[in-house]
């Protein structure tokens, strides 16, 4: 933008100053508002409409679930996991049932594993493509959301058919599927994959080189690399700040080791970089299911688990690789049939801490941008 | 402003190459949204929604052998399965289930734990009530099986 000193003399604010100046105000954005992406609420420091400073206000969809994991057995809290990023379910039941696994050390078979990884990067494309929809939305192209949620549906027809629910699939039982791949599974989702690659060619047609979407992004709400690392900020959003960390390739779990993919990241960290570093995510999770389907092997889907799981005394952290970052589970067991403890390392939560970073500075409708990019769900940032 | 940028904004490029999205799916064939009470969804076979319980068709007797594995295994408590002794067999029956369908949210953790593949989710999705009362389901209406609603215009 030609005005960029307007953006450089944003003042910082004094230590110990309580009180308003008489050009600044105070301006509550949420928790109604449409582009908070649910009940996050945003307290905005401005000056017209520069933001000075932001503070968010969560837990408007605070559920307790870490404690109703404590009155609930292991496998009774399964379906829990499912209901904190519901845009995408698969992802957390794959790291809570691999947390429990850790816990009493079983070995999934490897078809239940090729399984939940089909699964759960279908389940990451079609978290990126409510992201996109959504983020597209905020910033005024409405066009994207239409398609994106046209793909969508597929992938949810796929669930469907495999697990029985479209959302809250409960998809992933401690130690294997419960459910194995359905008569002509793997023809679906080979012919999903290939007529999902044009369509994300007809995303960056639409979005790419428009020129308001770039004015729009571009430049907007950068994130430094060590900015990012040091607000342990994860995911895309990471990545889009040119750290290439993907735990997928880092500590691989769940037999990601046997595919053959790459982690794209971006240069500059703004807003521009993260939309083509999901969009290329998406690539690479279609080569990811491509490669899974043709190598699924045949076996048992259920590793041998007591019915009544009493695993032994002891603690256990597990993360895996969600659409949004680092999902990660620590468990305390005392020995008895329910969790001591089970905490939740969501990383919309994480991510959530460096928008007063992005937009300060910036303008108010820059805020609705980095909220959108920061792709955050709030059942998950309040558990 | 260099040359071709300028032209791209005086022709309107990035414009008219979204709208060619726009228009690449105007065919009838690509519509994709259903007229929801006049055109029923299609359901997955396993998809997870109201329960029933199964009875032997031959017998009209349940499958529940009032065992409540069911009851045990919901993580909502929404089960109660009360049981008694036959005094002449010795085998255990059930004399009394309801399920409170209000809280239910369809985990599937009851039919997975049922030994006799008595109580199931079945396909019926059409549940809404004006209030709780009528959500706590006894005997009878799960193994009557839920009752599709038919809409006429």
């Amino acid at each position: 933008m030609s005005n960029s000193n307007f953006y450089d003399d944003a003042p910082v604010e004094a230590p110990g100053k309580t009180f308003l100046d008489s050009t600044e105000m105070v301006l509550n954005m949420g928790p109604q508002h449409p582009s908070t992406h649910g009940v996050l609420r945003v307290i905005l420091k401005l000056d017209g409409e520069k933001v000075l400073g932001t503070e968010c206000v969560i837990g408007y969809l605070h559920r307790g679930v870490e404690k109703i994991a404590e009155n609930r057995t292991y496998a009774q809290f399964n379906p829990y996991v499912d209901r904190m990023d519901y845009v995408a379910a698969v992802s957390n039941g794959l790291g809570y049932c691999g947390a429990v696994e850790k816990l009493i050390s079983a070995e999934v078979p490897k078809r239940a594993e090729y399984l939940r990884v089909i699964l759960t990067e279908l389940n990451r494309l079609a978290s990126h493509q409510v992201w996109l929809g959504t983020h597209a939305l905020d910033i005024g192209a409405i066009t994207p959301l239409f398609y994106t949620f046209r793909e969508r549906e597929e992938i949810l027809k796929i669930f469907e058919k495999y697990c029985g629910a479209r959302l809250t699939t409960h998809a992933f039982r401690i130690g294997g599927c419960q459910y194995d791949a359905y008569e002509g599974f793997d023809r679906e989702v080979l012919a999903f994959c290939d007529a999902q690659d044009p369509r994300l060619d007809e995303y960056e047609e639409l979005l790419t080189t428009n020129r308001i979407w770039v004015e729009r992004t571009k430049g907007v709400g950068i994130l430094s690399a060590e900015d990012a690392i040091a607000l342990g900020v994860t995911g895309p959003v990471l990545r889009g700040s040119g750290v290439r960390w993907d735990l997928r390739k880092a500590q691989p779990y769940c037999s990601y080791k046997d595919f053959d993919f790459e982690i794209p990241i971006g240069l500059t960290g703004d807003t521009f970089d993260r939309y083509v570093v999901r969009i290329q995510e998406m690539r690479q999770s279609l080569r990811i299911i491509r490669q899974a389907v043709a190598g699924l092997p045949e076996g048992p889907i259920m590793a041998k688990v007591p019915k009544v799981l009493k695993p032994p005394v002891g603690e256990v952290y597990h993360s895996i690789e969600a659409p949004k970052g680092e999902l990660g589970y620590y468990i305390v067991s005392d020995g008895s049939t329910q969790p001591y403890r089970v905490r939740v390392r969501p990383p919309s939560f994480v991510n959530l801490q460096a928008l007063d970073v992005m937009v300060r500075g910036r303008l108010v409708a820059d805020v609705v941008a980095v909220i959108g990019t920061l792709d955050i769900v709030l059942g998950e940032v309040d558990r | 402003m260099s040359v071709a940028p300028l032209l791209r904004k005086i022709f309107l490029v990035d414009l008219i190459k979204g709208l060619s999205v726009t228009f690449r799916s105007q065919h009838p064939d690509e519509l994709i949204t259903e007229q929801y009470p006049l055109e029923r969804p299609w359901i997955a076979e396993r998809y997870r929604g109201q329960p029933r319980m199964a009875v032997n068709p031959d017998t009209g007797e349940s499958l529940c052998n009032g065992c409540g594995a069911c009851a045990l295994a919901c993580p909502e408590k929404l089960i109660t399965v009360t049981s008694d002794r036959d005094p002449v067999t010795k085998k255990k029956y059930m004399t009394s289930y309801t399920y409170d369908v209000s809280r239910c949210m369809f985990c599937g953790l009851c039919q997975e734990s049922c030994p006799t593949d008595c109580i199931e989710l079945s396909q019926d999705y059409e549940m809404a009530l004006y209030s709780r009362e009528g959500m706590t389901l006894d005997r009878v209406r799960l193994e009557k099986g839920p009752e599709p609603t038919e809409y006429a215009r």
